[in-house]
């Protein structure tokens, strides 16, 4: 038998679980069917999330593409198609890409599987950031250090701790309801690895609770800074991570396995933790930086 | 001796990057300073340049900062003293916090010239080392009477900058480690 899974109309962070919980309820080997045909919006988390999805089934699932043809360029603009090529059964014909130098993508949708990728994703993008940051964020250019060492630590994570590739893509938006028209830039970097329970389950260093579970272990990595290795100085990637989106007034948002936990800066209104999500594998995780207030 | 870590990065850790990031080149840069130093001796002041690299992030400067600073004390091997030049902000954000992380200090040199005492130190070792890296060198009782205290109580603090290696001494007085030209 072969599930329908309805990819919504705006696809994000948030509205990626209703793709999950359709998931759910479908075994594992089961055949899906991704339909994206009246999707009109995708967020970097919503693009690389749809290519980890694919990652986890042991079918190889179908995808229809959007109907609407801007909406289908630019996803082939972003690289969606590139590797959903790889993972999907993608139906009808998609564009071909001819450039992204124009669009506010700063990052297409990159793999990360090992330790160069990550020197890559920053070589890529570290002079283009350095500019909209600066130009059009309004940010100082200690920010726009921080923001590549960011992204370069969130990619790190996935080599050092997935167990598999994932995906890394960076994007600036216009804010509107929530930012009042202020821009933001969006990092989304999504793995269908291990997860962050998985991880900690391997190393000594996992705490010994009986609430051991998805965002109990998020807690630990993300906020307590543990990681699974021993030494001293590790860890401090994610908590690097959190202190700067603090500093910029940020937000962090890292979903693994059940759980999503947020840092939530004032412009939003999400809650810090989240439990009892549909079950997903991996680790998915957004950074969003705002443009400075005028005040 | 001068260590150009853009030449380290490229030639002899032979990575094709111009930025310091991931754990392992960092690892793979930090391995080779150590084969560089191993025969330096007691007394020997070690700039690492930084001139030629781009941004630095905060695992790869746990390898190459904290845990090179780390693991020549443990070895007793390290040379008198270490001085980074040639930093700027792309690499100071991430130097910063694996130094305060580790319980670190170190003085960097900006490319401007300007020094500057980083990483996990009291605010009076703070206030010292400036002062003494101002007048370029100085004696114990001409810094206490400048700072108005007692010349025991600032000798305390001078001793611990020595210990870290973050002063030196010159003969009666106690000065900086110079800049690099």
């Amino acid at each position: 038998m072969t599930a329908v899974i309805t990819v919504p109309s705006s696809l994000d962070d948030l509205s990626f679980e209703h793709v999950l919980e359709q998931l759910a309820a479908q075994p594992a080997d089961a055949r899906v069917i991704v339909d994206a045909r009246h999707c009109t919006f995708a967020s970097p988390y919503g693009l690389t999330a749809l290519l980890t999805l694919a990652q986890s089934r042991s079918e190889r699932p179908t995808f229809l593409p959007p109907e609407d043809q801007d909406k289908v360029t630019y996803w082939a603009r972003a690289g969606f198609f590139r590797y959903a090529e790889d993972l999907y059964d993608v139906q009808g014909t998609v564009p071909r890409p001819r450039t992204t130098r124009e669009s506010d993508v700063l990052l297409e949708l990159t793999p990360v599987v090992k330790s160069d990728d990550v020197h890559t994703v920053v070589e890529r993008i570290k002079d283009k950031a350095t500019q909209i940051l600066t130009n059009r964020l309004h940010l100082i250019s200690r920010a726009t250090m921080g923001f590549t060492m960011a992204l370069s630590e969130a990619c790190q994570n996935i080599v050092e701790h997935a167990g598999r590739g994932g995906w890394v893509m960076v994007q600036v938006y216009q804010y509107r309801k929530r930012l009042g028209g202020r821009l933001a830039v969006v990092i989304a970097v999504c793995d269908a690895g291990v997860g962050f329970r998985r991880s900690l389950e391997s190393s000594p260093r996992r705490p010994l609770t009986d609430r051991w579970d998805d965002g109990f272990a998020l807690e630990t990595a993300v906020v307590n800074g543990v990681s699974r290795y021993a030494e001293a100085g590790r860890g401090q990637g994610l908590k690097g991570i959190r202190g700067y989106v603090h500093r910029w007034e940020g937000k962090l948002s890292v979903r693994s396995g059940t759980a999503r936990i947020a840092l939530v800066p004032p412009w939003d209104d999400d809650v810090p933790r989240r439990d009892n999500l549909p079950p997903f594998p991996g680790a998915q995780l957004q950074i969003t930086i705002p443009e400075k207030s005028a005040a | 001796m001068r260590i150009d870590i853009g030449s380290v990065l490229r030639v002899s850790a032979n990575l094709p990057y111009a930025d310091l990031v991931t754990r392992s080149t960092g690892a793979a840069v930090r391995r080779c300073i150590e084969a560089e130093i191993a025969g330096v001796g007691d007394d020997d002041v070690v700039t690492l340049d930084f001139t030629h690299i781009g941004m630095m992030d905060y695992s790869c400067a746990d390898e190459v900062v904290a845990k090179l600073l780390l693991d020549l004390a443990r070895r007793g091997a390290r040379p008198s003293s270490l001085v980074f030049h040639g930093i700027t902000d792309a690499h100071l954000e991430a130097i910063e916090d694996v130094l305060l992380h580790h319980g670190l200090a170190l003085v960097v040199h900006f490319a401007d010239g300007a020094a500057r005492l980083v990483g996990a130190v009291s605010e009076d070792e703070r206030v010292i080392w400036q002062l003494v890296h101002s007048r370029g060198s100085a004696h114990v009782e001409d810094l206490a009477r400048e700072v108005a205290r007692e010349s025991a109580e600032l000798m305390i603090v001078l001793e611990a900058l020595l210990d870290r290696r973050l002063l030196r001494r010159d003969g009666p007085t106690f000065a900086p480690f110079g800049a690099v030209s």
